[in-house]
């Protein structure tokens, strides 16, 4: 496929610190090398995208046995702070920015943002609620519309 | 004006060895890249990388130009559109980059 017309489609359903990555940095990686993105953040995916929560996800250590924690001691009070404090720490070593600052960072590289009508309403935001960044509210027909022939990653 | 002839290329056209670059062949490689001619803002750029480069041994992250070459993220898309990340390391003279932000 030509590079010039070539289209991501990156659908982010999750709102843990671990989930949101992959997207951004998915995103961000064909913005620099020329590709067209376009971005979907649906249910917990909203988090990414809500101004009081974008910077303060968080990565929990119970069902996530790559930590290698046991559960017992993963569910204890202060083990989620922890572990996303931890988690932060490594993420800006490898010079990766902050949730808010990588949004307007893939957004300045021209990706597009769009937030799911159903989950707007559904968790009664307005767009106020939401990232400057956010270029339009839209249902999710709308959303495959403007993706036809994309490449489109679920996340 | 400088050809590329005497210069060495890889399969993709970034440059073999670094050290071979002068701005001639920056242009000559803008020229290829759709880029010619280049303006200061771009040299803005060209030159943070080649300094970076030439402090740090490796090719400087599109982040950390933005960060510190003073061009933003919005110019730096303008000014190499599709695709800065390739397009800046091979005008720079630098191999492809591998980094992922």
């Amino acid at each position: 496929m030509d590079e010039d017309t070539r289209t991501l489609a990156i659908i982010n359903s999750k709102g843990t610190l671990d989930m949101a990555y992959p997207g951004l940095v998915l995103a961000n990686a064909a913005r620099m090398m020329g590709i067209e993105v376009k971005m979907f953040f649906t249910f917990w995916g909203m988090d990414i995208i809500n101004k009081k929560k974008s910077d303060h996800l968080k990565v929990s250590p119970v069902s996530t046995p790559s930590m290698g924690m046991p559960t017992m001691v993963a569910g204890l009070p202060g083990v989620t702070d922890m572990a996303t404090t931890m988690m932060k720490r490594e993420i800006e070593k490898l010079d990766m920015p902050p949730v808010h600052e990588f949004l307007e960072m893939i957004h300045d590289a021209g990706a597009e943002l769009y937030a799911c009508k159903m989950s707007v309403d559904m968790m009664k935001l307005t767009e106020a609620d939401l990232v400057d960044e956010v270029d339009e509210i839209v249902g999710a027909m709308e959303f495959l519309e403007m993706t036809e022939g994309a490449q489109i990653l679920f996340i | 004006m400088t050809t590329l002839q005497d210069v060495s290329l890889d399969t993709e056209g970034f440059m073999v060895d670094p050290n071979a670059w002068n701005p001639e062949i920056a242009e000559a490689l803008a020229e290829e890249e759709g880029l010619a001619p280049l303006n200061e803002r771009h040299w803005a750029v060209i030159d943070f990388v080649r300094k970076d480069w030439g402090e740090t041994g490796e090719s400087p992250t599109l982040r950390r130009i933005t960060k510190q070459s003073g061009v933003n993220t919005k110019e730096l898309y303008a000014l190499f559109p599709k695709g800065p990340a390739k397009k800046v390391a091979r005008v720079a003279g630098l191999g492809k980059p591998k980094g992922c932000i």
